[in-house]
């Protein structure tokens, strides 16, 4: 047994010496790194110009921290907007996956920063804390944060958070869904007051509210006697649960699920019960060709591009950024084969008056919260502990989300009529 | 053991003539088949070539000076949490409940953080987590112990149920301390005022972590060894009968024990909120409070091969980060290069312990591992 240990007492005094002499070896790589990047950045200074005119690649590397993987449709549509900006810039982008939101995701940034990124993204809301310790510690490195509500408020010059209007995408997901009912109304498979949507959240938070009900509200503006159940998971990414929440509503009555979680969990559970389904994140058809019926998606690639671009050019870019329609940020994916007739039609009338303002989603006539129009409503803006109310977002008559002045990330988390909720544990 | 009338072909037969020099000679033989067998699956699935990768995973465990202080940051919660496991498994109690013994241990921690930030001086904070901590996870260990030394339940299923019971508070707490509402997530508990954080130790904030599993690893090595409590351990894992027999309260024994256990789980749970996460989450655990006991078996739940145990899968983990990014194989991907190399090592001490011979007329003993 001696002998054994004694082996193995070399054995690791090895390995620690081993781990040591890589320890000072990459120190000084290191160093020879940061002089690298000091001389780089004198040098961009004086080519961007003339790199820029003639349209050249950026010299610049830029890391991307996802949650999950491509299998979670959630991330897949961030590494593909990574992957298509930064193809139309000329640059690789290194792109981490499965970063828990804890500590790992500190690590992961500072890796980034350590193999000479100057722009780090991160997709998780629960990144955020660990994406702004990251960013105090490498002021001259751009960090953005997708979905993220501190950056207005942590006054760092290079912490950015980034969203879309997306509850605009999901009004005319919406309206999909109503006119799909319509026509189940029409021909007689239910009637008007069957017409029960189902829709499976993740957890009772303003980005989860905001978006079911933005998607109600586009459903009943087409089919008026539209109601919606509401179950919620727990979870941005439980495959099982969310098709069990997708069976249970669907069990309930519900003749057309929507959902607002990350695995194919509910599509899966549409398609084998027949049942239509509006997708998120990006197109299901492929795994659902028959109950498919459209997706809103936020397109993350010109946000990336308008960042990096930025970046590049070592100017400063919006702290807090919200993607709208008019930037294509916001888009429906192609229509399913068994949407109603019409429907794209009726798409692109709502598109149009959203885009020129004469129309808004959340506007307070089309909905009551507990019998009652809203005339007022002070939002958690700057978010705090104690969920304290500091902006006042009804305005002109409607409610704005993702305003001019707020934040991008959602704050409607109100409980409006005709939505009921299952279940709200989490 | 069922035997048959029928004579087997092939019987196995203990073996214990192998000196030291050829069980770590097999030992070895087996990393090597299994480095081989990995390499030729990673050239045929993804035709890339298996040097780069097993390249990248090295560089994903060691290629910066930070990459190398975050692996051994792991490797040290992993070894703690293995270290704790072992005074109750030498018992031959099942505690599989580390993974729940560690997450109490961590929501102490988080309730000092959060409940006492305006009130009470950074230091008292840090000094009640010490107290809090351990005895949350001395408290997990204690009730199925206890039950198990009174009424002989099944200490597996207890220890398991406890994780879940564990797992459930902790989700509990989420609700009411999240920020924003609704959100499911804490964040980073006291970001600006780092009150009741860990303190770094020799300017590092990753030397902590390492300090208290060495520390632990040697006191654990000494008190199951050499002192008289390690000695009973021993006796009662050997055969309850005996430790009767010879005057040792087997009951005492196991709670002592377990509370042992607990508290050391606990201890890796307070470092895993207040000195690397500064967070709570259901998953802050990651699944270690089983892998500690996958470490500690394979290192014949020797203290300091532990750290060889602890090491392997702690590299591979971070060395799988680094395949996915670097080559978009799947995390996943690194999990099979990981089973495959776990089988092989599992598999060899087989070899270690029988030899196969051809069926002659035997009478087939029963042999227990040593």
């Amino acid at each position: 047994m001696k002998k054994f240990l004694a082996l193995l007492l070399a054995g690791t005094m090895t390995l620690s010496l081993c781990a040591c002499g890589s320890a000072t070896q990459t120190a000084s790589t290191d160093n020879a790194v940061a002089a690298d990047t000091s001389s780089e950045v004198q040098a961009d200074a004086s080519e961007d110009t003339a790199a820029d005119a003639s349209g050249e690649a950026l010299d610049i590397k830029v890391g991307f921290i996802c949650l999950h993987d491509e299998n979670s449709t959630y991330d897949l549509n961030f590494i593909n907007g990574a992957k298509e900006a930064c193809a139309k810039l000329g640059i690789e982008p290194i792109i981490k996956t499965n970063i828990p939101e804890g500590q790992e995701c500190y690590d992961a940034a500072c890796e980034l920063a350590d193999a000479g990124c100057s722009f780090i993204f991160a997709d998780s809301f629960g990144h955020e804390d660990y994406m702004i310790e990251a960013a105090k510690e490498y002021p001259e490195i751009q960090f953005s944060h997708a979905t993220g509500t501190k950056a207005h408020t942590e006054n760092l010059a290079n912490y950015h958070n980034a969203f879309a209007s997306i509850y605009e995408g999901r009004y005319l997901a919406g309206i999909v869904a109503g006119m799909k009912l319509n026509e189940m109304i029409d021909a007689g498979t239910i009637t008007a007051d069957q017409a029960k949507i189902g829709y499976v959240g993740a957890f009772t938070y303003a980005e989860v509210i905001s978006g079911y009900t933005s998607f109600f509200l586009g459903a009943r503006s087409v089919c008026p006697t539209a109601t919606m159940e509401v179950t919620f998971t727990g979870s941005w990414y439980d495959e099982t649960a969310e098709k069990e929440g997708a069976t249970k509503l669907i069990q309930d009555g519900c003749v057309l699920i929507s959902q607002h979680a990350d695995s194919m969990g509910a599509p899966t559970a549409c398609e084998n019960a027949g049942v239509p389904d509006v997708s998120y994140n990006g197109s299901t058809k492929a795994a659902c060709p028959n109950t498919f019926l459209v997706s809103s998606r936020i397109n993350w690639a010109p946000y990336f591009e308008y960042a990096i671009t930025a970046t590049a050019k070592g100017e400063a870019y919006d702290t807090d950024w919200t993607g709208t329609i008019a930037t294509d940020s916001v888009c429906l994916t192609e229509l399913g084969d068994s949407v109603a007739e019409g429907t794209q039609e009726a798409i692109d009338a709502a598109k149009a008056k959203i885009q020129d303002g004469s129309l808004h989603v959340f506007d307070t006539t089309t909905f009551t919260v507990e019998g009652k129009p809203l005339d007022s409503y002070m939002a958690d803006v700057d978010t705090d502990p104690a969920y304290e109310g500091d902006h006042e977002v009804v305005t002109d008559g409607y409610f704005n989300e993702s305003g001019e002045g707020f934040r991008s990330a959602p704050y409607f988390d109100l409980q409006i009529d005709g939505i009921s909720l299952l279940d709200t544990a989490f | 053991m069922k035997t048959k009338v029928r004579e087997p072909k092939f019987h196995l037969v203990k073996r214990d003539d192998l000196s030291r020099y050829q069980r770590v000679l097999i030992r070895l033989l087996s990393i090597v088949l299994a480095l081989i067998l990995c390499a030729t699956i990673t050239a045929i699935t993804t035709g890339i070539n298996p040097f780069e990768v097993f390249g990248s995973i090295v560089s994903g465990a060691f290629g910066t000076a930070r990459k190398t202080w975050i692996t051994l940051q792991d490797l040290s919660v992993l070894l703690l949490i293995a270290l704790a496991l072992t005074p109750a498994f030498t018992m031959k109690f099942w505690n599989i409940g580390g993974e729940g013994q560690v997450l109490v241990g961590g929501l102490a921690t988080a309730a000092c953080m959060i409940c006492f930030e305006q009130k009470l001086p950074s230091a008292v904070i840090i000094l009640l987590s010490v107290i809090a901590a351990p005895l949350a996870g001395a408290l997990w260990g204690f009730i199925p112990a206890i039950c198990k030394a009174k009424w002989n339940t099944n200490e597996t299923l207890m220890t398991l149920m406890m994780n879940y019971i564990a797992t459930q508070l902790v989700s509990y707490f989420i609700i009411i301390w999240e920020v924003p509402k609704g959100s499911g997530k804490i964040g980073i508990i006291n970001q600006n005022s780092h009150a009741g954080w860990m303190p770094q130790v020799f300017g590092s904030k990753y030397m902590l972590c390492i300090l208290v599993a060495l520390i632990t690893m040697v006191f654990l090595y000494f008190y199951i060894g050499y002192s008289k409590h390690g000695y009973e351990i021993q006796v009662v894992g050997e055969s309850e009968n005996t430790a009767r027999y010879v005057g040792i309260k087997v009951g005492k024994v196991i709670v002592r024990t377990m509370l042992l256990s607990g508290a050391l789980c606990g201890i890796a749970g307070m470092l895993l909120v207040g000195s690397i996460n500064h967070t709570i989450t259901t998953t802050i655990a990651g699944g270690q409070g089983f892998t500690g006991v996958l470490v500690a078996w394979m290192a014949k739940f020797n203290p300091f091969t532990m750290v060889l145990s602890a090491f392997l899968i702690v590299f591979m983990d971070r060395g799988a980060g680094e395949i996915a990014t670097q080559f978009g194989l799947n995390q996943s991907y690194a999990d099979i290069l990981t089973g495959i190399i776990l089988f092989f090592i599992i598999g060899c001490e087989f070899f270690i312990n029988y030899r196969i011979k051809r069926a002659e007329k035997h009478e087939n003993k029963e042999g227990s591992s040593c």
